[in-house]
């Protein structure tokens, strides 16, 4: 097991006492339900290969290729730089760039991402935010790295890929928590 | 209006000719035809335009050329296609960049009208071909399966009236504040659509999947990380709205509805669910629905909204008088029932029972009314919630206590204070956050 994870497999640990604890949810409510209905059909793993793009913070899901912040840095100034600023430190409404310790209280990748996979993950998804979705698996390593590098996470010189990337420990992982609030009469 | 219509207006025309025509060239051809001049023009005005009919137009209630003649000396627009708001009632959302919020101060009751609905989206609103739309569920299942928007129709349907509240809901800092620009992003439905139980059995969800991933199928492309005891619990796939169905900027065709969880994890558009044994971390759970508290902690995946409320009446900018008013408001909870709704008159010091409306539905929006005689006098009215675990909506000091001074801006629910002035005038009273 990644029993690594401490954070989320705390809260994954409460989650399987709670499957356990109602497994009768896997029972139909209404006892003449068929078992299967048989509506929909069987996704084919083509359609599921075109539609999966996520990415766990252990890695699962990152293709193959590699980057660094060298040639990071052509592309963000190129695809993001007319949002996020030149250098990403600007004062800019999706300030990407202040490393953990800097005076900002914004928040930024440097101080408050807990796992480099979802910078990976985030900027295939959903940027450029002009054109989403129409970076290549490369390009998105050597935004990352150099996104990773300005904030003095990883080295200049780090090539970027599917192996090191989930190895990557943020600075501000440290310092989430899980939610404690229960009801009840105390304010969390 | 069309060329024929307008120069017909102010002459006799043929009635059976009038009611052939469209209701709302009708309406104009007959204020024309009954002589009534408006500003020197004829019916309709120099425009053509039918206040609050013709797409796009609706009256100045300022504009005195535009003053309602009797109404009963006048036939009426005939019946059409689609209903409309009375054009002298205009509740408008108030959008930013990235949302738009309900205006809770001119609603009555617990339903939110589809399109006063607040939105919060995070690459725009997309349009989607419902015949194109698949919903693919994978991952730790048995049965990999696609669902048509047809497919999920044909299961057994579940409807639920319950709220959606944006767990960025607080906004402060200056007494000229509405209920909307205060708390505007929750807003209330009956959402009908399957049970995710229903299609987990359909699939097979593994036993030891713990966790899934919703993804929409918007440009953000957005994603949350779900437990899966949610969706065997309450979780469902919403197609439908108030009686229609879901509005685009709700997620049309098809969303996640999450009773009682914080706005972002009900997923619009969905199109993909991944069933999985851990959180996939991502930018929406990590990076931005996620509140630092004390001792720099960051708190995550705080998916519970809090029991809170707010007075709608009277609240800025409305005005009141000296005597009786009945104050008015919604409270909720995501994880229960309102158990009650005390209000204070005189600034905190003393609290009483408002009058529950029924409906009074577990994780709904749920009216308050409290009776009071306002004396006149300068003071100050607000309202506290408590729900059926016992929970009691605090104060902002509370919530400070709780989280330190560098709490973020998500879960804020403070009891929220109004000034009533000696002259009648309502305004919020901002308290120092930061």
């Amino acid at each position: 097991m990644l029993m690594k994870r401490t954070g989320c497999y705390r809260v994954a640990a409460v989650m399987v006492l709670g499957m356990l604890a109602c497994h009768t949810n896997t029972r139909p409510p209404v006892s003449d339900w068929p078992s299967h209905f048989g509506f929909g059909k069987t996704a084919t793993s083509r359609q599921i290969d075109s539609l999966n793009i996520s990415i766990a913070p252990d890695g699962k899901g990152l293709p193959s290729g590699s980057g660094n912040a060298l040639s990071g840095k052509a592309i963000y100034l190129a695809k993001c730089a007319a949002c996020h600023g030149e250098t990403g430190a600007e004062p800019t409404a999706n300030r990407l760039v202040a490393p953990m310790g800097d005076t900002t209280r914004v928040k930024t990748i440097g101080n408050y991402w807990p796992y480099a996979t979802t910078v990976y993950d985030y900027i295939r998804r959903a940027m450029p935010f002009n054109a989403p979705g129409s970076l290549t698996n490369e390009e998105v390593y050597s935004l990352t790295a150099f996104l990773l590098y300005r904030n003095e996470v990883i080295d200049s010189t780090l090539s970027l890929n599917a192996v090191n990337l989930p190895k990557i420990v943020m600075p501000a992982k440290k310092y989430y928590v899980d939610d404690d609030r229960r009801g009840g009469n105390e304010v969390r | 209006m069309t060329l024929d219509d307008k120069e017909n207006a102010g002459k006799k025309i043929p009635r059976r000719t009038m009611l052939r025509a469209a209701a709302v060239s009708a309406a104009a051809a007959l204020m024309g035809a009954s002589g009534v001049q408006r500003g020197g023009q004829p019916a309709g005005g120099g425009t053509g335009k039918v206040p609050g009919v013709d797409k796009g137009t609706l009256p100045d209630a300022n504009d005195s050329t535009q003053l309602y003649t009797d109404p009963t000396k006048i036939t009426g627009t005939l019946p059409g296609k689609l209903g409309t708001r009375s054009p002298f009632e205009q509740p408008v959302k108030k959008p930013s960049d990235i949302s738009s919020r309900t205006p809770l101060q001119d609603l009555y009751g617990i339903i939110t009208p589809s399109d006063l609905h607040f939105e919060r989206s995070h690459a725009g609103v997309p349009r989607i071909d419902p015949e194109k739309y698949e919903l693919l569920i994978h991952g730790m299942v048995e049965r990999p399966m696609v669902f048509s928007l047809r497919d999920l129709k044909r299961f057994p349907a579940v409807s639920r009236i319950a709220f959606i509240e944006c767990s960025g809901n607080f906004r402060t800092g200056k007494e000229t504040m509405t209920p909307q620009e205060i708390c505007g992003l929750t807003s209330q439905s009956e959402w009908i659509g399957v049970m995710l139980s229903t299609l987990f059995r359909e699939v097979g969800v593994h036993p030891k999947a713990t966790w899934f991933l919703a993804e929409g199928s918007d440009a953000a492309v957005m994603t949350r990380s779900i437990p899966v005891e949610k969706g065997w619990k309450d979780a469902m796939i919403a197609y439908g709205q108030n009686g229609e169905a879901i509005r685009p900027e709700q997620g049309y065709p098809a969303r996640l509805f999450l009773p009682g969880w914080e706005g972002n994890t009900n997923v619009k558009w969905i199109r993909r669910i991944e069933l999985s044994d851990q959180p996939f971390m991502t930018r929406e759970e990590t990076s931005k629905y996620t509140e630092t508290i004390r001792d720099h902690k960051i708190r995550q995946f705080s998916f519970d909204m809090d029991a809170r409320s707010i007075i709608t009446y009277p609240s800025f900018p409305q005005q009141v008088e000296k005597g009786w008013i009945e104050i008015r408001g919604i409270a909720w909870s995501g994880r229960g029932k309102i158990d009650r709704v005390e209000i204070s008159t005189d600034a905190g010091k003393h609290w009483q029972k408002a009058v529950l409306q029924e409906p009074v539905l577990d994780k709904a929006h749920t009216y308050f009314r409290h009776l009071w005689y306002w004396d006149g006098k300068p003071t100050e009215i607000m309202s506290l919630a408590v729900d059926d675990t016992g929970y009691r909506q605090p104060t902002m000091k509370q919530l400070i206590q709780a989280r330190g001074t560098d709490m973020g801006g998500y879960h804020v629910n403070p009891v929220t204070a109004w000034v009533l002035k000696g002259d009648g005038t309502v305004l919020f009273k901002p308290e120092k956050w930061k």
